[in-house]
């Protein structure tokens, strides 16, 4: 665990040592537990704004604490079993692998409220949230379909999970829309973050004919290796506009201070339930970042209207006719994809070359 | 395979074995005087967090490798304070050290993330670095790559050929016998530790002004532990550590080339196969037993004091 977590520890025992927290009692506490570090940029650097929104939504009424890199395993039941019993009402758990350890601690703190980032395991004080990402790839897609002069999109891949196969799908369906000649070429980095390697793939993939960076991992690195190289890069997670100024085509950006602040006013009005959320567009869990202004209009144009297309309900990036790499239909016409097929795709859409690691 | 694929594959792979050379030259040096430093980790990312804030504040980056050699040899006095003249345990010491330098680094790094700067420049020779494939491969990269080959170069003629590295040597395999005929242990280890944290903390700021030039916490990621790793599996020999971070890098690379080529392998495979690679070729080449326990510091990791 973290200094910094220490000495907030530190710090607040000091402040019950000394009895200045009698206001606290009247309080919402409300804690987080980070996967990554908070500057990553990335996944946690957005959960702790969404921490940081609450904070300023909410005022006095709560107050919030976080430990960071906390790995997912042993260490992840302490620190959660820690939080639930030093008087948090609210706890965030932000990792897919602190499901079990968080069902575990809701089940010994029924008084606590839970909230589980991207798994499927609830309880009657254990909600599950995620982001549907996809919407956002699907947006990208438009857009590097038509950007790309090489035809070949480079696109760097952490782990073969559904979220990450969806990602790639969702991508290449739009891109291949726009472009029938597209093709998507992805290097598996097996890791969430590592500036070094992730820098490392993208300049094998730009030197293998890739003229668009995508990246379904942390670091601002292949961003700033696009802007090196001159080729157009997208951004993951926040706005990473500054490491690549006109590489930079957009980012995907999570959003998790509408949801994270309603979940808090809602344990405080006392309506708070259990629930399963898998939002995107819509209620403003998937923004994009500012489009680069080397975008064509009618590019811009074609990425806004399937962004409303989206919100209003009208696309759906997994509409059918789908077929997977052999051929089999997976959606068949006129139908669109469920949630059920989405959270666990494990197949490439067909048309892309390569199989999925097993 | 063509060569126009062949060149920039081995640019990255420079790139990607240069702070790993900076990192295990150093600690070398660091266990041939029979001291175990397991604070790489740490002391690279205090380097690589010193030099970039240097880059971006001054935007030089000369000042910038200096500031993250002299963050470095700062994590590394704080050990070998503790370690040499106090006797500490080197093994939980060094792991508290690299403890202490990733958190430190992201206390200190905490305004840094999301800023950059340029990068440090390649080296461009008018005329020499234009000569196609030997050009960019022999006079197309920065300033530290070819330090890091000189240092290995340098480390490797000191420790064998001089009179000091005869005393570095020394002190790491009988400290008693060197202390009984006059030489300090603790003067020679405390200059080895301090040169292993310079080392390690320019290998960090190789990482910060030259790979990815960037800021996250925990960029290092692991690359202390794999320097560390090389130093043992090259049986403490400076160009046989040079040789293996080439390999480690150059295995990484070509493996990810290898997917961008619809190679038919899975990705984990792939990227185990640096780490099994670099292990098992340095394990058959130090493969003489006899030889490599003559190699070891038989004093590694064993604290001197006078009394004793």
């Amino acid at each position: 665990m973290h200094l910094k977590s220490k000495l907030a520890g530190a710090a607040a025992a000091a402040v019950l040592a000394f009895g200045i927290s009698s206001a606290a009692q009247a309080q919402l506490k409300i804690g987080f537990v980070y996967v990554g570090p908070i500057g990553d940029h990335g996944w946690s650097y957005e959960h702790n704004q969404g921490r940081l929104a609450i904070e300023k939504a909410l005022g006095d009424k709560v107050t919030t604490s976080y430990v960071e890199k906390v790995p997912e395993g042993a260490d992840a039941q302490r620190v959660i079993t820690k939080l639930a019993s030093s008087g948090h009402g609210l706890i965030f758990t932000t990792s897919f692998g602190y499901m079990n350890p968080t069902l575990r601690a809701a089940k010994r703190f029924p008084k606590v409220k839970f909230e589980h980032a991207t798994g499927f395991k609830r309880a009657a004080n254990m909600s599950t949230y995620s982001a549907r990402f996809y919407e956002g790839r699907y947006v990208v897609g438009k857009i590097v379909g038509n950007m790309t002069k090489s035809n070949t999109i480079g696109y760097i891949a952490s782990f073969p999970i559904p979220e990450v196969i969806r990602g790639i799908n969702a991508t290449y369906l739009a891109a291949k829309s726009v472009n029938p000649d597209v093709k998507i070429k992805i290097v598996w980095v097996s890791t969430w973050f590592d500036p070094g390697k992730e820098a490392d793939a993208a300049k094998t993939l730009i030197d293998q004919g890739a003229d668009v960076i995508m990246q379904h991992t942390d670091s601002p690195a292949p961003v700033q290796v696009a802007e090196q190289r001159g080729v157009w890069a997208v951004g993951q997670a926040s706005d990473m506009t500054a490491f690549g100024p006109k590489a930079h085509l957009t980012s995907i950006i999570d959003n998790w201070a509408p949801y994270y602040i309603a979940r808090a006013k809602a344990v405080l009005d006392g309506t708070w339930k259990s629930t399963d959320t898998w939002d995107g567009f819509k209620p403003g869990m998937v923004e994009m970042a500012d489009y680069n202004k080397a975008i064509p209009e009618r590019v811009v144009a074609l990425a806004k209207a399937t962004r409303a297309g989206i919100e209003a309900g009208t696309i759906h990036p997994f509409t059918g006719e789908i077929k997977d790499q052999s051929g089999k239909v997976v959606v068949p016409k006129g139908k669109t994809a469920d949630d059920g097929m989405l959270a666990g795709m494990n197949f490439y859409v067909q048309g892309i070359e390569g199989s999925i690691p097993k | 395979m063509s060569i126009d694929w062949l060149v920039p594959a081995i640019l990255t792979i420079v790139t990607a074995a240069t702070p790993l050379v900076f990192a295990a030259v150093g600690e070398t040096v660091v266990e041939k005087a029979g001291v175990l430093n397991l604070g790489v980790e740490g002391m690279m990312i205090m380097g690589a967090i010193a030099a970039f804030a240097t880059a971006v504040a001054t935007g030089s980056e000369v000042l910038a490798i200096l500031a993250g050699a002299g963050a470095g040899l700062l994590l590394s006095l704080i050990f070998g304070v503790l370690c040499v003249y106090l006797q500490s345990n080197q093994v939980a010491t060094g792991l508290a050290l690299t403890i202490f330098g990733l958190g430190l680094s992201a206390l200190i790094g905490h305004s840094y993330v999301g800023k950059t700067f340029g990068g440090l420049a390649k080296l461009d020779i008018p005329g020499l670095s234009d000569i196609p494939v030997i050009g960019p491969l022999i006079f197309g990269h920065d300033a530290l790559v070819y330090l890091s080959v000189v240092s290995v170069a340098l480390v490797a003629w000191f420790l064998n050929r001089t009179r000091g590295g005869l005393l570095v040597r020394a002190v790491g395999e009988n400290h008693d016998a060197a202390h009984s005929i006059g030489y300090s242990v603790t003067l020679i280890r405390m200059g080895a530790i301090l040169f292993g944290g310079a080392m390690a903390g320019v290998g960090g700021a190789y990482l910060s002004v030259a790979y990815t030039p960037l800021w996250v916490e925990n960029m290092t990621a692991g690359r202390g532990w794999i320097a560390l790793a090389l130093v043992v599996f090259a049986s403490w020999k400076p160009w046989r550590a040079f040789f293996g971070a080439y390999l480690f890098g150059g295995i990484t690379i070509i493996q990810l080339y290898a997917q961008g080529m619809g190679v038919e392998v899975s990705a984990q495979f792939l990227s185990m196969l640096p780490y099994v690679a670099t292990i098992l070729v340095l394990v058959v080449i130090s493969r003489d037993s006899a030889k490599a326990r003559l190699n070891a510091p038989a004093c590694l990791g064993k604290n001197f004091h006078a009394s004793g």
